[in-house]
């Protein structure tokens, strides 16, 4: 990453979902430190806080993006923070049930839950935020979703049935997305990070080798590498 | 005309009354909207979400229950905290506003607490039910509040109490407007994408429209407030282009004439305090798609800029004649412009 890249998301307006643990704070971390203006969700009041005090200047906003209620709330708390949006980073993640679990094991409610909050939580966001992403991309400064992927989106791990059909219907949601957006001017981006060290591996995989799995700040530059690189060809 | 009940933004059987510029009526079904639209129009929208402005609480020194109506602020900087907001008595959305008890006195200094929220009267305005009133606490603490407990201003007039996903049109931007602009409701992205198609353009601007009545005349009288807008750059040249082309600009919504015409079409920010009505010579909007409104509501006085009154009288009759429907979830009319551009 040269420095002209990093210093391309100077005064972005970013909001990044999950952004208290794992994947979604390391990228909280990474574009602050490219200048970018922050705001990020999640569901717990003292982690959102505790987050918000560790990194002065960003918006900590409390909500749970799987709840219908929660999400025009969240959008009016995003929007007024940050005065507007150039990238949304839908990265709140489910795993469904935990231990993970045989499909024919799986609760129909663990699986609602894994779809409420990797499939409904993000179009409802992605919605609401839609004007506002919109009007950046009329107004020059390009507009980028990025929705969090996996590759059990695409290959069948026995015993991921909850999380891959989750994650594989929000892979393809994004395609279409794209497709239908594209003369508006957002792009949309569906980015498989790896696996991570991170909180959810731990909960899916208890006796993974960390050493074994990627850092979550290694995914978090590939990431904001990948949402520079898309507005730089949006602005272009 | 006959209150639409159903809080549906794009009912599938909406109408569109169309006024052309030599005041000929025809009517049509608002999904042709694009048919009205040459290539080189330029159509322009407000896009401002709209804010949960009704907050229901206490007036802390009587321990009366009261509720405040969001209905201004002089920017739209999130550390301005400071609104002007109409104050009810109790009751709710059920009863209509001209029957709701007035609030009790409120004194400069008296805190008012809703939910999470604490504010305190920031002024008199001249009315015992108008305030100014100033939320303490940091912004960021100050937004959540109003975002979580704050609901939609209602109407009496509809079947259902309103959640922010019906008052929130589709293009619906930075929220700022204390009612939906809800002209915007009949635009869809498909429209938008109909538009690009058709050869027209599609442009925005934000101001915060204020609410559309008090439920009282002396009140109402005073309607609309000075409104806070902002004109993008790109919006300013997409109406010079349009303009060098001889293509139309359309607005939607009564608020996008007040903004348009007040900073005459330039980019920037700016605060609209101008009424616009018979003797207004329109500079920069050639035609506005808006909701049916009758003569005795301020938004009519608007429509006045437009069609001489004779004109707006027949399609009045002619809008009653057919049984269209009014208020936020309506049908609509397109009236182009009968001036003649000096």
């Amino acid at each position: 990453m040269n420095d002209a890249a990093a210093a391309s998301m100077n005064e972005l307006r970013i909001v990044i979902t999950g952004g208290t643990s794992g994947l979604g704070l390391a990228l909280v971390r990474e574009v602050c430190r490219r200048g970018a203006r922050v705001a990020f969700l999640a569901r717990t009041r003292e982690r959102v806080e505790r987050v918000a005090r560790d990194h002065p200047g960003t918006h900590g906003i409390v909500g749970d993006v799987a709840r219908k209620d929660d999400i025009y709330p969240l959008a009016i708390q995003i929007s007024t923070a940050l005065g507007g949006l150039e990238v949304l980073v839908n990265n709140a993640s489910s795993l469904g049930p935990t231990p993970l679990a045989l499909l024919g094991d799986t609760a129909c409610e663990d699986l609602a839950l894994a779809l409420e909050t990797n499939v409904l939580g993000p179009f409802r966001l992605t919605k609401a935020l839609l004007g506002a992403l919109t009007a950046s991309a009329r107004e020059g400064r390009g507009a980028v979703v990025l929705n969090v992927s996996s590759d059990a989106a695409i290959h069948a791990y026995a015993q991921w049935g909850a999380y891959g059909a989750s994650k594989a219907a929000l892979r393809h949601m994004s395609a279409i997305w794209g497709e239908e957006l594209s003369a508006e001017g957002v792009r949309f981006l569906s980015l498989d990070p790896g696996d991570m060290d991170t909180p959810l591996h731990a909960l899916a995989v208890p006796d993974a080798d960390p050493s074994t799995l990627k850092r979550p700040e290694t995914a978090a530059r590939e990431l904001a590498d990948a949402i520079a690189a898309a507005l730089a060809k949006e602005r272009a | 005309m006959i209150a639409a009940r159903h809080a549906v933004q794009r009912p599938p059987g909406a109408r569109l009354l169309v006024i052309d510029r030599h005041g000929t009526i025809a009517h049509a079904a608002r999904s042709r909207l694009v048919d009205f639209l040459e290539p080189g129009d330029l159509v322009v929208s407000n896009d401002a979400g709209t804010l949960p402005a009704s907050l229901h609480g206490v007036h802390l020194p009587s321990r009366a229950p009261i509720e405040v109506r969001l209905a201004g602020r002089s920017s739209f900087a999130r550390e301005d905290l400071r609104f002007a907001a109409v104050v009810f008595g109790a009751g709710d959305w059920r009863s209509r506003t001209e029957d709701r008890p007035p609030p009790p006195p409120l004194a400069p200094g008296d805190r008012l607490a809703f939910g999470p929220l604490v504010a305190a009267v920031d002024g008199a305005q001249g009315h015992p039910r108008l305030i100014a009133l100033k939320f303490e606490g940091p912004p960021d603490a100050v937004w959540a509040g109003i975002a979580q407990h704050g609901r939609p201003i209602q109407y009496a007039y509809l079947d259902r109490a309103l959640a922010l996903w019906d008052v929130w049109p589709p293009i619906a931007a930075l929220p700022v407007a204390f009612e939906p602009p809800s002209a915007g409701f009949a635009l869809d992205w498909r429209f938008l994408a109909a538009l690009r198609d058709r050869g027209a353009e599609f442009a925005t601007i934000t101001l915060a429209a204020g609410i559309s009545s008090t439920g009282e005349a002396a009140l109402d009288a005073r309607l609309p407030f000075d409104e806070p807008y902002r004109i993008p750059a790109t919006t300013a040249s997409a109406i010079g282009r349009t303009r060098m082309k001889n293509g139309r600009v359309v607005a939607v919504g009564t608020t996008v004439v007040r903004a348009l015409e007040h900073s005459a079409g330039r980019g920037g920010e700016g605060v609209a305090d101008q009424r616009v009505g018979a003797h207004t010579r329109l500079s920069i909007v050639d035609a506005i798609l808006s909701g049916t409104h009758g003569p005795h509501e301020s938004h009519y006085q608007l429509l006045r800029a437009f069609q001489h009154d004779d004109v707006l009288a027949r399609a009045e009759a002619a809008l009653e004649a057919s049984s269209y429907l009014t208020h936020e979830f309506g049908d609509s009319v397109l009236i182009f412009c009968g001036q003649t551009r000096s």
